[in-house]
């Protein structure tokens, strides 16, 4: 006796959470029949391995079916077929897009095309995480690029609009989408110690506040709306950058950035003469990553620059957090006070965002 | 009276691409209605067209608005080759003929192809302006609804029950017409599709011209079937039982009416004489197995159909009106007489319904069946469908002269059912024979028969138990006692019924899903051979079915079934009989007896040892089944049951039945005959085996429990959390085993095994109650055993539910423990007449005067009255809002059962009555047959759901899936299924929310519906 045929479908499409999770990990119908086994359930409910095998089979299809439209979520939300309530339409949804840290590590950054895809095999290995699963990922992450590369305003709201994500979730897709359109370098031996989270913070700093959609609202160019756009930073911006080059190669305004510097923090930092010593080779690390950013090779550097150039050089000297950020603070708003540099705004613009993402770059 | 129809077509969304080099669509619009054609502009590449059309108006006759089907079809535009088809809706207008219902039809319809399945959806407004015209000869029937409901509409009230309709229409299947040699398989399943609603339109409106000659003006428990005969071509028939309605304004008004379905019903032990071969003996026979008669060599035709009809039909029309002669004279009850020349008129005095208005039935009689194989041949003159016509004719003949033999006049909860293979078909009718109240079946009040109840001193609960037929005169041995409740009139020992449980009967405990299977091979033969071969086997089959179920009875410890359906389906080479019923425990009858063993060689010691060993364990889930289930009946004292009426005995080798936990009853049992179902004989292998498989019936896991009626006896704190579902299996067997013991161990694990992925699947509802659980059986190839199941899933609150039970215990125990019997008998009469048919103050008058004067607790008055509302309205006004009153637009409800728990129904929109065909080409790409039938069914729902939702409803109540039939071809990579589902499109209101608006701002209804997202259907 074999069976040809076996389906239950009901009114309301049943989701099984357990199920969807084992799904979602990208593991066979054996497999899954198998982890559902080791978890008890078994006994818990006097079920017999044939019922929980067809259990399962049963949820797979269902989700295989559901999965056409998890591509488009809206789809989910209007389609006749299932009769899903709300709540479960948004878990599934959710639970979709959710992304396994470790996999996101691996390609952040990286370009969202056919030669990423065929490393997964080797990420899959990597990180454990199953191939079908990486596949997923990938996918949802090319998806979500796809979908709102091309599309004016707001990132995150683009996100939100057309994959129904949370708001924490759209904001880490923003994030993936805007790493993967500048192509930031993030998979360096030394940017290994940061979490997807730091560089998520960061993406959203940079998207607030240095791309085009940042200026949006400013009173510039009306035409300009034309671009209004998150995804790639304000190439103006990046060149007007050169002009901060002065606050290091004209050696009295560095000298007297010094000693304002110096000046305003003396008996605070408990690393105070480290930081006179270092302080040329710290501003001229943070001006010449600003200078540099015309270039596309060096916007990719971005984070190994900073690293670099910045977080080890004061790491070495074990500066406190909190020193790190008085000193920061102190820095940016000295620059106000240089009376020969008329750059006061683009240096907010740059070192506004640069603070708050050396802050969360700096830990170990 | 003409009618103008005026169609509009708004906009489309989700379109597929059409045109692979635009990743787009030009989508237009053809709008058909007869003959007439209307199209939308071509809206240019795009996936969401607008097209906002004018108003498409046809000018058409009513006759042409029932039987015609509107027919929209979305094509994509090519200016160089032809244009291709997307997919189309077909839409019932008749909703929309009778004033009550729905008034315009307006929503998103699924495109549905039948390659493709659902592509996109279309926004549609359809409305119906109709001219009143008087012409008495008119041939259309508009204004006539119908109802798929087997109870009086929740929201009407019953003032006259006519009695029965039936039709049936046949034509040529376009599948088997010899254009299907050049045409696509698409285009002929298409051409089916169209003409099945074209056919169904049609029957309707016949029927509806039959209700109105009886000058009703609703058909209720209105049954469609469709036998695909292949060849000989498609028959679409139709059952119901014409009524007048009034429809009930206030609603304070229309609890008690629609939520009293007085059923009652009786039934008779299953006396079948274990010689099946006299079945065929002398006329006698029929009167022996009254229950449930089959007599297929009488009614079996040799030969193909109309030349033998008569010749068969004679013999047993006589034999009918024999047995009626008979028994029909010494019958007691004037009443009886009175309903006799009531239902006399009727040529089938059937009746559809399972759950009647209070009053309604008297008294039962139990099942009367019958079968009937045919040799299919081709239905010459579509016109004059005669044969068809005779064939029935002559089933429902034989089982009006079975209920006459029963001492019943009436037949009720009737359906009628075929099961084809090749050429062979069986005929099956079967129903519940009954003695019904005169005064419903002609013109007056529901009053007046209220008054006339009362007249009658029938005790309720117990009186739809008493037998209706001659005790000195009996059609089968039967063994009778005194009602265990009013211990005046005679009832059988066990009872079986068609209908669902009356409301008013007095169970005590919980009640069950209990099935028998059986499976029977036979040889592969042609036409007449096959045919005889089959009716030969029928009476074994329908002998094995009836003792299984007897026994599984017994091994519960309960004493009736509600809700039987036998059916029998026939395959190549082999037959399979499933019978499903809800079994309880009655008050009224006596405690069932043990199931004994007997071994034949009692000479062996291992063997008796091993008997006995047997026979511990049949005893120990006997009284492990009492417990789950809560049988707890009252003990009762030897005299006032009475002395049971002698009766000759049947076997000389008769044993004792006995049970452990039933000792004190058990003595009064042994002397009495009809013990043949008690005892079970080992006498060979065969025999070990049934037994066997008899304690391989698992009980459902705790928290779960299963029905195939509407409501679950001992249940009534229903919440509102429902699912319905369909499953479907598909087993192979392995030819190599082919022996019936084989076949029935598999056959048997099939549907064990599906209960069981039930019970896990919905594990997350416990505690919850599978009510109206539905298996159909098909044999779709030599090999392959198809088993369909659609059920509902209802939670219920388990605190309440320990509470209602106990205080039920407690006042049975009341009851049977008081020697008074008027006292008894008052408080019982009020709880099944006054309460159902009014007016809460008279009712609570009595019943405080009642408790006063017999000193009955207040607890039973709570029972009383929660026992009279199963539908659990008064449960749940008490209950808090329902944490989930979901009223989020777009969710349709879909249920089996004619009401939906913690909701009122508002209004009836009209009927759903939906037939689809969906193949593939692309087997394995769909993912196999498991992936292809999943989105089918899926798919149906949806389209299910989308036309209630477009007539304005927010659920389908007696929802059905009559049909589907799966067919596939692996090796071509190819499956095709045919599907017809009904129901009746429904609006109701969540008694949370009907108190909520009336007594807080709308404000309130939103916050449920946001958060209420879990328990939709």
């Amino acid at each position: 006796m074999t069976s040809e045929l076996d389906i239950f479908v009901g009114n309301t499409t049943l989701i099984d959470e357990d199920v969807y999770r084992l799904w979602l990990d990208g593991y066979s119908v054996g497999d899954a029949v198998a982890l559902r086994v080791r978890s008890g359930i078994l006994e818990q409910t006097g079920a017999t391995a044939a019922v929980l095998q067809s259990d399962t089979m049963d949820h797979y299809r269902t989700f295989h079916m559901l999965e056409r439209l998890l591509h488009a979520p809206p789809k989910l939300l209007h389609q006749l077929i299932y009769q899903i309530p709300p709540s479960r339409q948004a878990l599934l949804i959710e639970r979709y897009y959710a992304f396994d840290e470790a996999f996101v590590r691996e390609v952040l950054g990286k370009k969202l095309s056919k030669g990423t895809k065929k490393d997964l095999d080797d990420i899959s290995t990597k990180t454990g995480i199953t191939l079908k699963s990486c596949r997923r990922q990938f996918d949802n992450f090319k998806r979500v690029f796809k979908v709102v590369e091309e599309m004016r305003g707001s990132l995150v709201d683009n996100v939100q609009q057309h994959f129904l994500l949370s708001d924490r979730l759209a904001r880490d897709y923003a994030a993936i989408v805007f790493f993967a359109n500048n192509r930031f370098e993030t998979g360096k031996k030394k940017l290994q110690y940061l979490s997807f989270g730091d560089f998520a913070f960061c993406a959203e700093l940079m998207i607030q506040n240095w791309t085009l959609g940042a200026v949006g609202e400013a009173p510039t160019d009306p035409d300009s709306q034309v671009d209004d756009m998150d995804m790639d930073l304000d190439k103006e911006f990046l060149q007007d950058l050169k002009e901060l080059k002065v606050l290091v190669a004209d050696k009295d305004l560095l000298d007297l950035h010094k000693s304002l510097v110096c000046t305003a923090l003396r008996g605070k930092l408990g690393v105070f003469s480290e930081m006179e010593a270092n302080f040329k080779n710290l501003s001229r690390g943070l001006v010449n990553v600003a200078t540099k950013l015309t270039h596309n090779k060096d916007v990719r550097d971005l984070f190994v620059d900073l690293v670099e150039k910045f977080v080890e050089p004061c790491r070495s000297d074990h500066w406190p957090l909190s020193d790190v950020r008085l000193f920061l603070n102190q820095y940016s708003a000295s620059v106000h006070s240089l009376d020969g540099f008329r750059h006061q705004a683009l240096w907010d613009r740059y070192m506004g965002t640069l603070r708050g993402c050396l802050l969360r770059l700096y830990h170990d | 009276m003409p009618g103008k129809l005026k169609v509009k077509i708004v906009a489309g969304r989700h379109l597929p691409v059409m045109d692979r080099a635009s990743d787009l669509t030009d989508a237009f619009v053809e709008v058909k209605f007869g003959n007439t054609t209307f199209k939308t502009d071509v809206y240019p590449k795009s996936l969401n067209p607008q097209w906002n059309s004018e108003w498409f108006k046809f000018e058409v006759d009513d006759e042409d608005l029932q039987d015609e089907p509107l027919q929209i079809t979305v094509l994509d535009h090519d200016t160089y080759s032809a244009n291709d088809a997307i997919g189309k809706v077909y839409i019932d207008i008749d909703p929309l003929l009778y004033s009550e219902a729905a008034t315009v039809i307006s929503g998103w319809f699924p495109i549905y192809d039948t390659i493709h399945g659902i592509r996109g959806e279309i926004n549609v407004v359809v409305k119906v302006d109709l001219f009143n015209d008087l012409n008495r000869f008119r041939q259309s029937s508009c204004g006539v609804k119908f109802f798929c409901t087997t109870s009086i509409p929740k929201c009407y009230r019953a003032v006259i029950i006519h009695g029965f309709v039936e039709e049936l229409v046949v034509n040529e299947d376009p599948e088997y017409q010899w254009i299907d040699r050049i045409r696509t398989p698409r285009a002929s399943n298409e051409a089916r599709q169209r003409l099945i609603s074209l056919m169904s339109g049609e029957l309707q409106r016949k029927i509806g011209l039959k209700v109105l000659e009886m000058r009703g003006n609703a058909v209720v428990g209105y049954l469609q079937c469709f036998d695909l005969e292949g060849e000989s071509g498609l028959v679409v028939r139709a059952i119901g039982t014409a009524c007048t309605l009034d429809k009930l304004s206030s609603p304070a008004a229309f609890l008690p009416a629609c939520n009293s379905p007085s059923k009652e019903m009786k039934e008779i032990p299953f006396n079948e004489d274990p010689n099946p071969n006299t079945h065929s003996s002398g006329p006698s026979t029929p009167l022996k197995n009254q229950t449930y008669s089959f007599s297929p060599s009488k009614s079996y035709s040799r030969q193909s159909s109309s030349s033998d009809t008569d010749l068969s039909l004679t013999p047993k029309t006589g034999m009918g009106s024999g047995s009626a002669g008979k028994e029909g004279g010494p019958f007691k009850a004037l009443l009886r007489q009175q309903t006799q020349s009531a239902l006399e008129q009727r040529e089938f005095p059937f009746f559809t319904l399972t759950a009647f208005p209070p009053g309604f039935l008297v008294h039962v009689g139990g099942v009367v069946s019958a079968r009937s194989v045919k040799l299919l041949d081709r239905i010459h003159n579509p016109d004059e469908p005669e044969t068809r016509d005779a064939w029935w004719a002559e089933i429902r003949q034989e089982i009006k002269s079975h209920a006459k033999a029963l001492g019943c006049h009436a037949v009720v909860g009737y359906s009628e059912s075929t099961s084809i293979c090749e050429e062979v078909c069986i005929l099956s009718a079967s129903g519940t024979a009954a003695v019904l109240n005169p005064r419903f079946l002609q013109d007056g009040t529901v009053e007046g028969c209220l008054e006339q109840r009362l007249e009658e001193n029938l005790p309720a609960g117990c009186g739809f138990c008493h037998i209706p037929y001659d005790e000195l005169n009996m059609p089968f041995p039967a063994h009778l006692t005194y009602c265990y409740n009013c211990r005046k009139q005679k009832v059988p020992d066990v009872l079986f019924t068609t209908i669902d449980l009356p409301t008013d009967a007095t169970v005590i405990g919980k009640g069950c899903l209990i099935q028998a299977r059986l499976c029977r091979l036979k040889k592969k033969a042609q036409a007449e051979a096959n045919a005889t071969a089959i009716s030969n086997l029928l009476p074994f089959m329908e002998y094995e079915v009836h003792t299984q179920l007897m026994n599984k009875l017994k091994l519960k410890g309960m004493n009736a079934l509600f809700g039987l359906r036998i059916q029998i389906t026939v395959g190549e080479n082999m037959l399979m009989g499933l019978a499903s019923a809800t079994g309880v425990y009655l008050a009224a009858l006596p405690t069932p007896g043990g199931i004994q063993i007997a071994g034949k060689t009692p000479n062996d010691g291992s063997y008796e040892q091993h008997i006995s060993h047997m026979q511990k364990k049949i005893n120990d889930t006997i009284a492990k089944n009492k417990e789950l289930y809560e049988i707890n009946p009252p003990e009762i004292s030897e005299e006032i049951i009475g002395s049971p009426i002698p009766e000759p005995r049947q076997r000389s080798r008769l044993l004792r039945s006995q049970s452990e936990s039933s000792d004190e009853v058990t003595e009064l049992d042994l002397s009495h005959g009809k013990k043949d179902a008690f005892v079970l004989e080992i006498d060979d292998t065969d025999a070990m085996e049934d037994v066997h498989s008899l304690l391989t019936d698992v009980p459902p896991p705790s928290g779960f429990y299963s029905c195939n009626t509407e409501i679950m006896p001992g249940i009534n704190n229903w919440t509102s959390e429902i699912q319905m579902f369909t499953s479907v299996r598909v087993i192979r067997l392995s030819s190599l085993n082919l022996t019936n013991h084989a076949l029935n161990k598999n056959f048997n694990d099939l549907c064990e095994n599906l209960l069981k992925s039930l019970y896990f699947k919905l594990r997350s509802m416990i505690p919850c109650c599978l009510c109206h659980v539905n298996f159909t059986v098909s044999l779709p190839e030599d090999e392959l055993i198809q088993v369909t199941v659609t059920a509902v899933a209802i939670t219920f609150d388990k605190n309440q539910a320990l509470q209602t039970t106990k205080a039920h215990v407690e006042k049975s125990l009341q009851r049977a423990s008081t020697d008074n019997e008027e006292l008894l008998q008052f408080p019982l009469e009020l709880c099944s007449d006054s309460l159902p048919s009014h007016p809460f103050p008279p009712a609570k008058e009595h019943l405080e005067s009642a408790s006063s004067n017999s000193g009955i607790p207040a607890a039973q008055r709570a029972v009383t009255v929660e026992k009279t509302s199963p539908m659990g309205e008064g449960n749940f006004r008490n209950r808090s809002a329902a944490p989930c009153a979901n009223s989020t637009v777009g969710v349709v409800k879909m249920t089996p059962l004619s009401f939906i728990p913690g909701a009122k129904i508002t209004k009836y929109l009209g009927i759903i009555n939906m037939f689809f065909i969906r193949e593939t080409t692309s087997l394995r790409e769909e993912g196999g047959v498991s992936g292809f039938l999943h989105a089918f069914i899926a798919e149906v729902f949806a389209m299910v759901r989308a036309h209630v939702a477009a007539l304005g409803g927010n659920a389908v109540v007696s929802y059905i899936m009559k049909q589907c039939v799966f067919m596939e071809n692996p090796n071509k990579n190819q499956a095709q299924c045919l599907i017809n589902v009904s129901g009746d499109a429904v609006v109701f209101a969540r008694e949370s929310e009907l108190e909520v608006v009336s007594t807080q701002q709308p404000a309130a209804n939103c916050q449920p519906a946001c958060t209420g997202g879990e328990v939709t259907t």
